[in-house]
């Protein structure tokens, strides 16, 4: 069958890098069977190499990472911190998180951010959608239903995640992104058709020219090895999905790739090679970047995303910006002052 | 911001969401000439969307999915092909076509729609012959891969049998007489081996990955064809790949890291190999041709169990679970992939100008054509023939090691056997043509390109 290239030959009771210890696991991403100190080594210098390789950080830079609670970014936190140590990049690392005010979950999640907090020694910092935008996930879901919930999240979390980055005058964000994510967020392009989208997504390091640039220390490193990696070194970390988020059509291209990783583990790694070599003419037309006449935040149109949909929700008119009708809608002077996402320049 | 885990419902599946639907509308538009407010739109639900006459019998799937009755389907499906074939100049007055027939339904449509092209050419020449400087009709013939010898699944009765059905059809499509090529996937073998069935079975049991022996097929059968094509004459190779299918290889070759090479693949028209590739059922869906087959009683054979294992079986499960949930999933899929850069041999090389030609360039609308201003690759992998976008190879030299070399990261992956000796055994199984592709690398590419200040000597002409 498949997925004989990893070491299964060695049918030996030892590990099959250090030969000494007894094997621990079997390694997803090559099917080795290691013990757990050398997987700790792998894993550890597989992220080295690719933060060197890809210049992602320069010494004296002052770093936020993205520390949701969650595993991913968990693992990042405490990776990003032993590497730091080990390899002296000279970094100023900061825990950012953002609380949509989602009961049930993000609360408990922020406690566990909060205990990585003193655990790594880390400062926090936590915006959230309350103070930003005035509302909490929880009033807009009670507005608007189930449907489209992900938009408005997912549009204020890019910017609350730029704002509190500003906050805390960093020189770039690191997020937890792993290798699955991409490869999903590759096949997904596809099926949509975006294609300027296709020609971004693989890119580690986003945003050069944005207020803030974003870079994925993970993007190589498999999801299954993240939990092996909190799982054997105890992490802290919280496991549950948001409650508000029942994707379907993620789900289909996740489940397709797990599926494909069970027979080739290298696959996931092959669709981000393919992503990254598709030949996609420099010329597709990028929208032209101005900022938001009423926040000042990066935006193509008049108005940012953000500010359209705030608009939408303080008028009471929730499918704002969402949906088929292009374009922005033309805001009115005389309309009910609404408070304007966060006061900060960019 | 792509990859945040914020699913569809985020800016770029609602922009994407707009563009669909524009296009449906655009595609509904030109289907249904001056379309009727949505009050007549009940009414007429089950009259054809086209001819507004007869009774809709046939609903397709799809972008612009409608209802047609049965002429208006069948013209509508062959509509296509011909927009296809003409607007590609796939086919000239002055070509031998060879149509690889597989026994299924796409390329028992190819086959159906080639030769009522042929037909319909023919009697536009017998209705010219009179006057002179009529255009000649191209010519049909239709090529079938035997692979029992690699297939030894199925009784010698049945496969006997589905033969005499393939020939059968052939001797009943329209006139012209069409040649029949039932050749053994081992005539890729030289002549003068008499070897070659073991040394073919040999060399796909060195491959361990399923996924690599499927695709080794693959390639070889193309391997098998173009070399019928060029030993009887045949200037143009037509295969029935269909939306569906190219849908499929998009995401299978995704998954293999393909990337850099899959726009060559998926394009209407394909000259890297000697004998040009054209796709005229590129824009059909699959639903499409079955009904047509059913409608027409087009006959298929199953010959062999062309059902695939490994990747390419999890692709083609997973594109049709997508296209159930959205019908025109096939189409936005080749759709991206065909926004991406193809390559230079992408079009049908043009060809000296006789009078002939001339004729036909007028009456071929080729507004398709544009030039494609990228330079060829570095060179092609020796087995799958994917341009590669990195790294020469010192390839003057035949050993195994130079091979693996030149092999693109792909097969090197999936189909060379990792070990030393088997990788020997397999590079001394290879067929002929397969080392002298790597030893010649891109030579022929560069060569075309600076043919014009070459100065030859006599005997290299």
């Amino acid at each position: 069958m498949e997925g004989t290239h990893g070491g299964e030959k060695t049918k030996s009771r030892l590990c099959s890098i250090c030969n000494q210890r007894r094997p621990a696991l079997r390694r997803p991403k090559t099917l080795e069977q290691i013990c757990r100190e050398c997987f700790y080594v792998v894993f550890e210098d597989e992220i080295h190499s690719v933060i060197v390789n890809n210049k992602l950080f320069k010494p004296g830079e002052r770093i936020a990472i993205g520390a949701s609670g969650g595993k991913d970014s968990t693992v990042l936190a405490y990776v990003m911190s032993e590497l730091n140590r080990r390899h002296k990049y000279g970094l100023d690392l900061f825990l950012l998180s953002v609380d949509e005010g989602i009961t049930g979950y993000r609360d408990d999640s922020l406690e566990t951010v909060k205990r990585n907090e003193i655990q790594y020694g880390l400062p926090l910092k936590v915006v959230s959608y309350k103070d930003l935008y005035g509302w909490t996930m929880d009033e807009i879901v009670k507005m608007i239903g189930l449907k489209n919930n992900c938009t408005f999240c997912g549009v204020f979390r890019r910017q609350a995640l730029d704002r509190g980055a500003a906050l805390l005058k960093v020189d770039k964000l690191a997020t937890g992104h792993n290798a699955d994510d991409i490869a999903e967020t590759v096949l997904l392009n596809i099926l949509r058709g975006d294609i300027a989208r296709l020609s971004r997504c693989t890119s580690i390091i986003t945003g050069e020219d944005g207020p803030i640039p974003r870079c994925k220390p993970f993007k190589y490193t498999y999801e299954k090895e993240i939990v092996t990696y909190a799982y054997f070194k105890k992490l802290d970390y919280f496991s549950t999905e948001c409650i508000y988020s029942p994707n379907a059509y993620r789900g289909f291209a996740r489940e397709f790739i797990k599926d494909l990783e069970r027979i080739r583990p290298r696959a996931i790694l092959d669709i981000i090679k393919s992503g990254e070599d598709f030949r996609i003419a420099p010329s597709t037309k990028m929208p032209e970047q101005g900022t938001c006449q009423r926040c000042g935040y990066i935006s193509s149109q008049k108005w940012c995303k953000a500010c359209v949909l705030l608009e939408g929700l303080n008028r009471g008119l929730p499918k704002l910006g969402i949906g088929r009708t292009r374009g922005v809608v033309n805001p009115k002077d005389d309309q009910v002052k609404s408070k304007p996402c966060g006061s900060l320049d960019f | 911001m792509a990859c945040n885990g914020t699913g569809c419902q985020s800016g770029g599946c609602y922009k994407d969401n707009a563009g669909d639907e524009e296009e449906k509308l655009s595609t509904e538009k030109k289907l249904n000439g001056d379309n009727c407010g949505d009050g007549n739109h009940t009414r007429h639900q089950t009259l054809c969307f086209k001819c507004k006459a007869s009774e809709a019998t046939i609903f397709t799937g799809g972008e612009g999915g409608s209802r047609f009755c049965a002429d208006c389907f069948r013209s509508n499906l062959y509509g296509k092909f011909k927009l296809a074939v003409t607007s590609h100049a796939m086919i000239s007055p002055t070509d031998k076509v060879l149509v690889a027939f597989s026994g299924g339904t796409s390329s028992r449509v190819a086959l159906q729609f080639v030769s009522e092209m042929q037909l319909k050419s023919q009697k536009n020449f017998d209705a010219t012959a009179i006057r002179d400087r009529s255009l000649p009709v191209f010519g049909v013939g239709v090529a079938f891969i035997d692979e029992s010898e690699i297939h030894p699944i199925i009784t010698s009765t049945d496969f006997n049998q589905s033969i005499e059905n393939i020939k059968e059809m052939v001797s009943n499509l329209s006139p012209p007489k069409k040649n029949l090529h039932l050749v053994p996937i081992s005539n890729i073998y030289s002549t003068k081996t008499s070897d070659g069935k073991d040394k073919l079975k040999n060399l796909i049991n060195t491959v361990n990955d399923a996924t690599g022996k499927e695709d080794l097929v693959t390639h070889l059968r193309m391997l098998s064809l173009q070399k019928i094509a060029i030993e009887n004459g045949y200037t143009k190779l037509v295969l029935g790949s269909c939306t569906s299918r190219i849908a499929c290889h998009v995401l299978s070759a995704t998954v293999k890291g393909q990337g850099y090479s899959l726009a060559a693949d998926i394009q209407y028209a394909d000259a890297r190999w000697e004998v040009p590739v054209v796709l005229p059922l590129r824009d059909c869906l699959i639903q499409e041709l079955n009904i047509l087959c059913t409608l027409d009683r087009l006959e298929t054979v199953e010959v062999f169990n062309n059902s695939c294992s490994g990747i390419n079986g999890l692709v083609s499960s997973f594109v049709k679970l997508l296209q159930e949930e959205n019908a025109s999933r096939e189409c936005t899929i080749v759709r991206t992939a065909g926004k991406l850069t193809p390559f230079p041999f992408n079009k049908i090389p043009e060809t000296n100008t006789n009078d002939a030609d001339m004729a036909s360039q007028r009456r071929h609308k080729k507004f398709n054509l544009k030039p494609i201003e990228s330079l060829p690759p570095e060179s092609f992998c020796p087995i799958c023939n994917s341009p590669m976008n990195a790294g020469s190879f010192d390839n003057s030299q035949t050993t195994p090691e130079h091979f693996t070399a030149a092999c693109c990261s792909s097969c090197r992956y999936q189909i060379l056997p990792e070990d030393r000796s088997s990788m020997d055994d397999f590079y001394s199984f290879l067929p002929e043509s397969v080392i002298t592709r790597a030893k010649d690398g891109n030579q022929k590419w560069i060569r075309e390109r600076i043919q014009d200040c070459l100065i030859l000597d006599e005997d290299e002409v």
